[in-house]
Order: C-alpha cells, then structure tokens, then sequence
C-alpha cells in the first residue's frame, strides 16, 4: 500500500533527479518554500516569447517535492505556457484528489496521485509548480496554497 | 523508586487510545514530546467534573460554585507539588508554556529599558525566541543568544561571558524538545543570580519527564504545558518566585483579576488571580491535577529510567543502520532521539513509518535557529513516553532500515 505512494518512478526520479542545477542566465526564477517542512525550490525557466524552452530546479526537498519537481521539468519543456500551467491545475486536481487523473495527459506525473491519502505531503507534490508558474510571472517569490 | 515497580504492561492498559491501530499495524505511538496520550483517570476526572462540579469558580454563594472552586485551587495546590514550590499561589494557570511565555515575555518586558538584555540559547522552542522578539523590538532590548556545541550542550564558558551588568532576563530550555539535552539549569541559574538577572525555565519537555524542583533549581519562573504531562489540552501553568510574581504586571485583563473596577482607577488581585482573567479552563485544571498525581503515584524518577532506557536503545539498534546520524549527543539527555538518515528525507521516512503503525515526528520542531546551526532543514525525532516499550524501539528500527533499503 505504501508503493501506492512511493513508487519506483518516484524514487528514481528522487535518486537521480533530472535538470537539476541553476540557469544562467535564465528568463525568469522564482523560489518556493513549504514552511511545513522546509523543503524549498528554486524553479528556472527559459522562454522563446511563447513556448518553455528549458527549465531546471535547485532545492533541498523530501522525495515527493524532488520527484514533482523533477517529472515537472521534462513535463513542460517545449510546451506553452499556457499549456503548462493547464497542466498545473490538471496536477493540483489530481493530487488533491479533487479529480480523476488523465493517465495519459499527466504521463508519469500521475505516480504522485498516491498523496491524496496523505493532505499533509499535498503541498510537496505542488511546490514546484507553484514556483514555476511564479516564475512564468515574473515574481521571485512562490504564493504557497 | 525502582524500575521494577514499573510495569510498562499495567500502565499502557490504563491508556485506551494505545489498544488502537494505525494502517493495521500496533500503533506505536513515539511523539510523546508533542503530546502525550491520556490515561482513562484524566480522561474521567475531566469528565466527573463537567457531570458532577460544574460551576464557575470564585463567585456564587452556593454549594456547587465551593465545589468548583475547590477542585481548581485542589489542581493548583497538585502542580505546586509536581514543581514543588512553596507554596500554591506562585502557580498561576494558563494555556499552556506558549502562553506563559508571551505572559512573562510582555509583563516582565515592562520593566525593561533600551540597552538592556535578554540572553536566550540557540537551542530554544520558538515560543522561546518570539515573544521576546517582540518585546526586544518594542523597547529596544538586546536579545543574545548563548551558542551550542557539536554534540548540542549550552557552551556554558560563552554564556557566562555574555553575563554583565545589562543582562536582564535569561530565558532557557530545562530539556531540548529538538536534541532531547537536559541542560544544567541549576548552575545556569546560579550564575544568572550573581549577575542581577532573573531566570525563566522553559519546563515544557522536562515536567513529564524528570522530578523538578523549581527551589533547588533556583528559578525564578518555570514554565510547562498540561497536554504534554498526560494531561488535557489548552491548560498549562507556570511557578513564580513569590517576591517577583507580586511586583509582575497583569498580562490579560478583565474579571476575576480586579479587586475593584471604577474608569478613574482599576486595582487589581494578588497573584495568582492577578495572571487568571475570565473563567479559566476548569475542567483543563482539574485534569491536569489528576494527570500531575497520575505522574506522582507512578514515580518521577522510575518514569525517567525507563523513558531513557528505551532513547537508549533506539540510539543502539538505529546506529547500527546505514546512513544513520544523531543530533544531540550530550551525556545528560532525556527521552528524545533526534536523527537523520543519509538519502531518506525525513518527511519521507515518517510516512514510510506511519504506514507501519510509527508515529514520529519530522520537521524543524519549531526550533529553525537551531537546525540551521546544524547545517540541516530538519530531522526525524522519536520520543518515548511511560508507556512505550522495546517492541516498538523495534518497529521504529525496522522502519528506519526498510526506508533506507527502499531509497537507496
């Protein structure tokens, strides 16, 4: 039952996180803190004006903050910005089981939807991406939910 | 006492919510340093009052208002006991050690003045650190913090040089919530004297654990918190020295403080009706008088044996798993392991053992200052209470190895 949560996905993704490291220079970064536990997140990203070009991550986090934070990067890259923040709110519903998750749409992102069982560890899967989409718009710093 | 009048067995049965189970698991239940679990005679002396005493206290001329006066200056007179003060009216009841805190922060606050200063200790609970951040930014009082070494013991040779003529207050931890140190409190006091300062205890993780004396200690206020000593929530109480809580200004006000109310000139009670505006939590107090003798009847001095037989343990058997590191390593420490495991995070590791039937504890346990002298965001921390036992230092064990087996 506990696999439900700590998937092999999400362990690799934890073991060896992908771009992870700092962008410089970058188009915009923000940072992100869950005073809960203190996992903090600092999200990079590169535009051409309309699609993500590149984003990586830097932070100290539990596995669940790395592994979201990880799977985000290689999720939204190449996509709009528009569509990457579709993409959030589709991993907020899921992970707060607020609503079925699309397997296909979410890809291995869905591996996180074991926290729902957990309300404690939500804000871990969502950390990244609330500091993404800061990031996206201009601010430095992350408005926690 | 010895250990062997303690049976672990006959007091566990006294404790309903320990026959539960977590995941289907045996809860094995080692945040006793957050809160403790409540044996049944607290959980039905709250109730017997509520059914039987139910009255509000000091007023009234009838029967029952005696009886409920009764019952919470008879827990009054229980806590004197536990901290062994001399005397009932130097308790004064409140939310909690939070509270007591914010009390003596704001009204021993008053008599202080720009340049003055208050020396706190880098491995104080926030509700040791704030309160009297507010004061320091509202009166222009210096805060000092006594350092703490690698193994997590006050570095008393710094702390007696940040002694001088304008060191006003030193508030510190009796026992570390976060490193499970008992810190030497009676020397800590001594010194604070010679210098003209007057010493507040935080006593929220020593008074379920150890037998306090607030006289041998030479505190001048010692505070602790009813949930943490088997008792209810939301009822704490703290001893002050009688001279100093005479002179201390009230905190709240409103009834059952004043002597007498005009809107020229309001006077107000002795301590520690001074302290206690509104009704009070009754029923928290009558509670905590039950746990606090619940406490006596088991053995202050059995109760710590065991708790630090068990920390013991648990720092033995976990050493041996990979990756394992402890902070906190001072001689003279309670009930409480703190530690990490290399590759684990310790939010991750408290869900793996929650899914096994452990609770413990991860995260900064309100001391961020501290972790950040130790370099880390957060640690993993079992703490035992009385009713713990070697079983589940072996779940927590075995936990521990498999989410390290797990992440690695």
């Amino acid at each position: 039952m506990l696999d439900d949560l700590y998937q092999d996905v999400i362990l690799d993704h934890n073991r060896r996180p992908r771009n992870f490291g700092a962008m410089e220079p970058s188009d915009g970064h923000a940072e992100g803190h869950n005073p809960l536990c203190g996992d903090c997140v600092t999200v990079f990203v590169k535009t051409d004006g309309e699609r993500i070009v590149d984003v990586t991550f830097t932070g100290n986090g539990c596995a669940i903050s790395t592994a979201s934070a990880s799977m985000m990067t290689e999720a939204v890259t190449g996509k709009t910005v528009a569509e990457a923040l579709a993409l959030f709110d589709e991993v907020q519903g899921a992970v707060r089981g607020d609503a079925e998750p699309d397997d296909e749409s979410l890809g291995e992102i869905a591996a996180l939807c074991g926290v729902k069982d957990y309300p404690m560890r939500v804000k871990c899967a969502t950390l990244a991406w609330h500091t993404l989409k800061a990031a996206l718009e201009g601010a430095t710093v992350a408005e926690s939910d | 006492m010895t250990t062997e009048t303690f049976d672990v067995g006959i007091l566990r049965a006294q404790f309903p919510i320990l026959d539960r189970t977590l995941h289907g698991y045996p809860m094995a239940y080692l945040d006793s340093a957050a809160t403790a679990q409540k044996p049944r005679r607290v959980i039905e002396a709250t109730r017997a009052f509520y059914e039987t005493s139910n009255a509000n206290i000091n007023r009234g001329a009838y029967k029952l208002c005696q009886e409920a006066t009764e019952a919470y200056e008879g827990a009054r007179a229980t806590v004197a006991a536990h901290l062994n003060a001399a005397h009932p009216n130097e308790i004064v009841f409140v939310r909690g050690t939070t509270e007591a805190m914010n009390l003596l922060a704001h009204s021993l606050g008053q008599g202080l003045g720009p340049g003055d200063e208050i020396l706190l200790t880098h491995m104080e609970h926030h509700a040791n650190i704030v309160p009297w951040q507010l004061v320091a930014e509202r009166i222009g009082v210096t805060i000092r913090v006594v350092p703490v070494t690698e193994d997590g013991r006050l570095n008393l040779e710094a702390y007696r040089n940040m002694l001088g003529p304008r060191t006003r207050i030193v508030s510190v931890t009796h026992v570390s919530n976060a490193l499970g140190t008992v810190n030497p409190v009676c020397e800590i006091a001594r010194d604070a004297r010679s210098a003209g300062a007057i010493v507040v205890v935080d006593g929220a993780q020593a008074a379920p654990h150890l037998k306090v004396d607030v006289q041998a200690l030479g505190a001048d206020f010692y505070a602790f918190s009813g949930h943490k000593t088997y008792g209810p929530t939301g009822i704490g109480a703290f001893y002050g020295q009688r001279a100093l809580l005479e002179e201390l200004p009230p905190y709240q006000s409103g009834g059952d403080m004043i002597a007498r109310v005009s809107f020229e000139k309001t006077t107000f009670k002795a301590a520690p009706q001074r302290f206690e505006a509104g009704t009070p939590n009754i029923a928290g107090a009558v509670g905590l008088g039950e746990a606090l003798r619940f406490l006596a009847e088991t053995g202050m001095d059995a109760i710590s044996a065991h708790e630090c037989e068990l920390a013991e343990l648990a720092r033995k058997k976990l050493a041996v798993v990979p990756g394992v590191r402890f902070y906190g390593t001072a001689p003279e420490r309670a009930g409480i392991v703190s530690f990490t495991v290399q590759g684990v995070h310790p939010h991750d590791l408290a869900t793996i053992l929650d899914r096994r039937g452990v609770a413990i504890r991860a995260g900064h346990h309100c001391c961020q200052p501290l972790w950040e002298r130790f370099g880390i965001p957060a640690t993993a921390r079992a703490s035992f209470g009385l009713y713990n036992t070697h079983q589940e230092v072996e779940a927590l064990v075995e936990g521990v190895s498999y989410a390290r087996e797990l992440f690695t």
